[in-house]
């Protein structure tokens, strides 16, 4: 049974260890807040210039002043501190955060990333992504494995402009947990009853044996 | 002389003309300047370029400008949440330089600063590095992007000084500190003037010599995604 969008977040809750300081994207990587596991202490950073993330507000917390990176509202913490967009991406930037994770369209199996614009078609930019990429130190991505039409999104190259080059450390699809190495992409987990047979059927990119 | 205006309209008074660049803080339509921007609108100009991290919505924050056709180009790292921009960039009505965000922070912190130019890892392997220098450091390579400074800036702060002392307030703050030092001369709007002395020099976002004219406004602030805590 490949992962629903939960248990990817699930999933990629374990990544997370005691005393870091990360960047959740928007979409399945906002999910994995919910999943942070007992006895590890994570800082979440938002972007636009937010240390220490608290959840979503009730009706009687909402403030129009305290947003996410995706604009939702959101409350602070005890350790919340707040500061510009130019400090915000110097944390980033400067290799203060240690792990990203974040959606993409595709991935290539040397890492490199798309998920900023299909040409002709969506037009939306980058926002902080290409920053996070470069700058954070260990850069996860969550995707289904492949697209609505069933082609894989992990692919020998990317064919959308690219977010950036050689920056993805592991892939967490609906079909399980993978590597990017020299030699490929490394199955390093599958969902229950994935087979590797199917993980190749939906795979562009080079399986690593 | 007292940096204090009654109106936007009045603060503005002199430094708009068409063509001009106009750094905006805020993100999304938190801590937007939204009174400078709607005079901005009433005063007419056109073939305006806007350095900010977005475009607005349809109908708020600088997406009014966009539904009179006074901006021609944008400088943003985002622009998703404006269906308006997305049709106008398709139709080749408006032009737009994507900038990663926090380039767009560190090109408007530099040109604040008295710095051209900088190197930076992001964007290096993407489109936004065509035509730009590539430098190695250290066997990593960088691209230069240059500073910005804006001929004019508008800002959004929580409280102001008679001085024009800044201070924000929580996720508010996001790009207008960096934008307020960029402007060859920035307009602040506030919530509250309070007289010199009451803020807590110790506390202070924008020292008040990036700031040379502030407006007390009357704010709406508009909620993009309002999420609520789940029962």
């Amino acid at each position: 049974m490949a992962w629903d969008r939960n248990q990817m977040a699930q999933r990629a809750a374990k990544e997370l260890q005691d005393g870091m300081y990360v960047n959740l994207g928007i979409g399945i990587p906002t999910l994995v807040s919910n999943y942070i596991p007992e006895g590890i202490d994570v800082t979440l950073q938002s972007e636009n210039g937010m240390l220490g993330m608290g959840p979503f507000p009730t009706e009687a917390e909402i403030d129009a002043d305290l947003i996410n990176a995706g604009k939702q509202t959101i409350t602070e913490l005890d350790r919340t501190s707040y500061f510009s967009s130019a400090d915000s991406f110097a944390m980033i930037r400067g290799g203060h955060i240690d792990l990203s994770i974040l959606g993409a369209m595709e991935v290539s199996e040397e890492g490199d990333l798309a998920n900023w614009m299909i040409p002709g078609k969506l037009v939306k930019g980058m926002g902080g992504a290409m920053d996070l990429v470069a700058g954070v130190k260990r850069v996860v991505v969550i995707m289904d494995h492949a697209n609505k039409k069933g082609d894989s999104k992990l692919l020998k190259k990317c064919t959308l402009p690219l977010t950036g080059q050689k920056v993805v450390d592991r892939i967490i699809t609906n079909l399980g947990v993978f590597d990017i190495t020299q030699q490929g992409i490394k199955i390093v987990e599958l969902a229950d009853q994935v087979t590797v047979e199917q993980v190749a059927d939906f795979t562009e990119a080079k399986i690593a044996l | 002389m007292s940096k204090i205006y009654e109106t936007a309209d009045d603060a503005l008074q002199g430094l708009l003309s068409d063509d001009m660049l106009i750094a905006a803080g805020g993100f999304g339509l938190c801590g937007i300047p939204e009174n400078l921007i709607t005079a901005i609108r009433d005063s007419g100009i056109k073939g305006l370029t806007f350095a900010s991290n977005n475009a607005g919505v349809d109908d708020f924050g600088l997406g009014l400008l966009l539904q009179t056709k006074q901006i021609k180009k944008m400088i943003s790292s985002y622009v998703g949440e404006n269906d308006l921009f997305m049709q106008q960039f398709l139709n080749n009505e408006i032009e737009v330089e994507f900038n990663p965000q926090g380039t767009l922070a560190e090109r408007m912190r530099a040109g604040g600063s008295g710095i051209p130019g900088f190197y930076t890892k992001t964007g290096v392997g993407t489109e936004v590095a065509n035509g730009k220098e590539h430098k190695d450091f250290d066997g990593q390579t960088y691209i230069l992007e240059k500073g910005i400074v804006a001929d004019l800036s508008i800002v959004k702060a929580w409280k102001a000084d008679e001085q024009g002392n800044l201070i924000y307030r929580k996720t508010a703050r996001n790009f207008n500190p960096v934008a307020a030092m960029c402007g060859k001369i920035c307009v602040a709007e506030v919530e509250e003037i309070v007289p010199t002395g009451t803020l807590d020099p110790d506390l202070i976002h924008t020292p008040g010599i990036f700031v040379q004219r502030i407006i007390k406004g009357n704010h709406e602030k508009r909620i993009e995604q309002r999420t609520l805590k789940t029962a």
